[in-house]
């Protein structure tokens, strides 16, 4: 033979986009349909440059191994007792919210990349994506077994699958993932790929692995470690759908422009429950969200910012808002989380003492002036025995669907309060951020399932608040919710202590 | 002799996740049945799909089959990702050394250039029917209903993709890694009469609508018939022709296809024994589709091999799995 043998690229190429061909019997618009109708240009799927190159017999081996690992540190985990080990029996909560609000998502993510995996007309695009697919399913599942022995001992993990499709506040990550999955393919990518995995991804990951390691917790933190590697992946697709986006044509630029704003304002809402989670949740901090925020977003988004200017992308709509809101987000959600806990799903508490000085610390600007005040208050009313829950149900956003607790970034005493009239009806909003997406597209945030609205018009059972979190949520009242102090989980955990296993 | 090594036990407060306890009982469950049942979300969409406003994100009826519980259709392997994962790489390792053995002992050479062009006009571009069932399974496990079949056909999925690279490397081992193979299959697949019919079919399933029956067309009509004819009628016409070591290079398929059977059987006689509408549509689907495969591969076959009762033979395999399926017309 004389012919020249491949390169590694060309051979992927091959044993890839190859096996596909231009179709002469079908109509190939038939075959992938939703392609054209997003308004992006594709003019040349070969440019598509392959964000990683494994075949499949590599992919089974290497993930293999993984697999091999991570579940025999599962099964130590369970055999030894692991839970005990955690810092203290406050931080399970944190990934009580994982379990809840995050691992479902997870989920969407396997089934929106397994649709786009079908449905671009790109092979090279389609595999990618189908790899992240499964790739998405392995981190569900793993989260699953993670929590699997948590659920065995402490309470509100039991039901995440059901409480992910009903609680009211899990409908803020839920409607971020029906969004992406209801847009576009390409709209899919840029929100997923691009804005959450490139842009946001380290400032999800890294808080709750990094929580996971310096609380103790190794399931979650050895899951985290073995996910990173395919996190780089999902980074890698996030990197080139841009790229391979905006050197298609100069049309799609102001259409990436307008995803990139929408996303990066949706991302750093559901972020809010990673930065009170960061900052409140963790009895071993890790870093404050406010220097979270300016590590893995100010630092590392902004330099990759600067890189796409060349294209003519500009920084997200409303960043400025962010880089004030560093400075309150997870105090507010914290507290609306504090003030509705009869109505949530895991524990919460007031800060310790010392967690209240760490907090003055990290927070110098601001929690002296706004937020120490209202602890220092709550824990006079608790010392009374007069623990504060709140007994209305809040307004929420439309949009992010979370309450409407969030204030003005230069006032913070006064509750941000935007609205829009679509159709004869008034539309309430957090934020500039949050009005302007749905102006968006009214059509498609009308139709929000708003879980207070649903409560009030009935469609969620139960006469009051007491049934529909007991009967529609199925939440076990009096052990799921409710603050810490007092909790079956709390005397669970010092009845452990006190016989000396913990 | 055994010890006992002292560990604390404690009592847990329960033994699994609230909806298995719903579904299976109060006891301890497997990795299996937390990694699968009810992960997928059920209710309360907030969006209608732009591209599909008739449907919800996830909604029952994208297929005309109905179920009353769509976790009825567990794997009888028991996969979640990460049995699969290990599964494969197990195929994989054997496959490897069978790949690495043909490769040290130049197997290729002594392959007549009768053999290699035999090769390279039928098995080779089967890796473009394997592709097609790529996209089919991805159909499926995108517009599915349910993480019991959701995820098997993802798995499937991956499979056919694994199934169509071991193929191209076949190609790449006849040409010394140059492709050349591959281009020349290709041509074959995308210009010799005997193909097109085949082709024609392939580009056709992508186009269905209804993802149980773009399932039935691909998982059950097609493939029943493809492997009858390509890895077992095929493989004894390649030792017939001095070519026995080709055999080496398709065990993976043929493993493969031992493993996917079991499951794809199993899942087809739940939905066939769940109703007669259920049942009447399947026998509708396989009867539609087992006409046109067996129209589109006559030529290709007719060429292949020389046996003329081929198709008849490889449509018996079929009837014999129809019937012990439990799909009659």
């Amino acid at each position: 033979m004389v012919a020249k043998k491949l390169n590694l690229k060309d051979k992927y190429r091959a044993l890839t986009r190859d096996l596909d061909w231009d179709y002469d019997y079908s109509d190939r618009k038939k075959a992938f349909p939703y392609e054209e109708f997003e308004g992006i240009k594709i003019t040349d799927w070969s440019k598509w440059e392959d964000p990683f190159r494994l075949t499949m017999d590599a992919y089974w081996k290497y993930q293999a191994e993984k697999e091999k690992k991570l579940y025999a540190i599962f099964d130590a985990f369970s055999q030894n007792n692991g839970h005990l080990n955690v810092t203290d029996a406050r931080y399970v909560n944190a990934i009580k919210v994982f379990l809840t609000g995050v691992s479902p998502l997870e989920y969407q993510a396997f089934q929106g990349y397994a649709h786009v995996g079908r449905q671009f007309g790109g092979a090279g695009a389609r595999v990618a994506c189908q790899m992240q697919s499964i790739d998405e399913l392995r981190h569900v599942q793993t989260q699953v077994h993670a929590m699997s022995h948590y659920n065995k001992f402490f309470d509100g993990f039991q039901d995440w699958t059901h409480m992910h499709d009903r609680v009211w506040y899990l409908s803020v990550p839920k409607s971020f993932f029906d969004d992406a999955r209801s847009a576009g393919p390409f709209e899919f990518l840029i929100a997923i790929s691009f804005s959450f995995e490139y842009v946001l991804t380290n400032l999800l990951f890294v808080p709750f692995m990094s929580g996971a390691a310096h609380n103790g917790d190794m399931a979650t933190c050895t899951f985290g470690f073995s996910a990173q590697s395919d996190e780089a992946r999902h980074m890698t697709l996030g990197l080139e759908i841009i790229k391979f986006l905006l050197e298609q044509h100069e049309d799609n630029v102001p259409i990436v422009q307008k995803w990139i704003d929408k996303w990066f304002w949706r991302g750093t809402r559901l972020l809010a429950i990673v930065a009170m989670m960061m900052d409140y949740m963790l009895p071993n901090k890790v870093m404050s969200w406010k220097e979270a925020w300016e590590v893995y977003f100010e630092d590392a988004g902004g330099a990759l910012f600067k890189d796409l200017a060349r294209y003519g992308i500009r920084m997200p709509k409303f960043v400025e808002t962010t880089a004030k809101e560093k400075e309150h987000i997870s105090h507010q959600a914290w507290w609306i989380f504090y003030t509705h806990g009869h109505a949530a799903g895991f524990h919460t508490w007031i800060p310790s003492d010392e967690e209240l000085d760490w907090l003055s610390e990290k927070y110098p600007d601001t929690f002296d002036k706004y937020y120490r005040p209202r602890w220092e208050l709550a824990k006079e009313m608790e010392a009374r025995g007069e623990r504060f829950y709140t007994k209305a149900l809040p307004q929420l956003c439309t949009t992010c669907q979370i309450p409407m607790g969030f204030t003005e970034m230069d006032n913070p005493t006064q509750i941000a309060y935007r609205s829009s009239d679509y159709e004869g009806e008034k539309y309430h909003f957090c934020s500039d951020g949050c009005k302007h997406i749905f102006d968006q597209e009214p059509e498609k945030y009308v139709q929000s399932w708003l879980p207070v609205h649903q409560i009030y018009q009935g469609n969620c059972g139960g006469a009051n608040v007491e049934e529909v979190l007991r009967d529609y949520y199925k939440m076990n009242l009096g052990e799921d919710n409710m603050d810490f102090k007092g909790s079956s989980d709390e005397k669970r955990w010092n009845e452990w202590k006190r016989k000396g296993v913990a | 002799m055994t010890i006992e090594i002292k560990t604390a036990t404690l009592q847990p407060i329960r033994n699994t996740f609230a909806n298995i306890e719903r579904r299976f009982g109060d006891k301890p469950a497997s990795r299996y049945q937390e990694a699968t049942y009810d992960l997928q979300g059920e209710a309360n969409f907030h969006y209608r799909p732009l591209w599909q406003p008739q449907y919800e994100l996830n909604d029952k009826s994208r297929t005309k089959i109905k179920m009353n519980d769509w976790y009825d259709l567990k794997d009888p392997r028991q996969f979640y990702y990460g049995t699969y994962v290990q599964q494969r790489a197990k195929h994989q390792e054997a496959t490897e050394t069978n790949y690495s053995f043909f490769e040290k002992r130049g197997l290729a050479e002594h392959l007549s250039e009768e053999v290699k062009s035999y090769l390279l006009t039928y098995l080779i571009p089967l890796r473009h029917v394997e592709h097609t069932a790529n996209l089919n399974n991805m159909y499926g496990c995108a517009f599915g209903y349910g993480t019991a079949i959701t995820q098997a056909l993802l798995y499937n999925a991956m499979d056919r993709l694994g199934n169509a690279q071991y193929l191209s490397r076949i190609g790449l081992l006849l040409d010394g890694n140059s492709a050349e193979s591959l281009t020349t299959a290709k041509q074959e697949w995308l210009k010799n009469p005997v193909w097109q019919p085949m082709r024609a079919l392939c580009e056709e399933m992508t186009t269905v609508e209804d993802w149980f029956e773009v399932f039935i067309a691909q998982d059950l009509v097609v493939d029943t018939l493809i492997f009858n004819l390509f890895y077992s009628q095929l493989d004894e016409k390649l030792a017939s022709m001095g070519a026995r070591d080709i055999a080496l290079l398709t065990e993976f398929m043929q493993v493969w296809n031992k493993d996917s059977s079991r499951w794809l059987d199993s899942v087809l006689k739940t939905v066939a024994s769940e109703s007669e509408d259920n049942s009447a549509l399947l026998g509708e689907w396989v009867q539609r589709w087992r006409k046109k495969t067996l129209e589109a591969l006559k030529p290709v076959v007719a060429s292949m091999l020389d046996n003329s009762d081929a198709l008849s033979i490889a449509d018996a395999s079929l009837e014999e799995r129809l019937t012990k399926i439990g799909i009659t017309y």
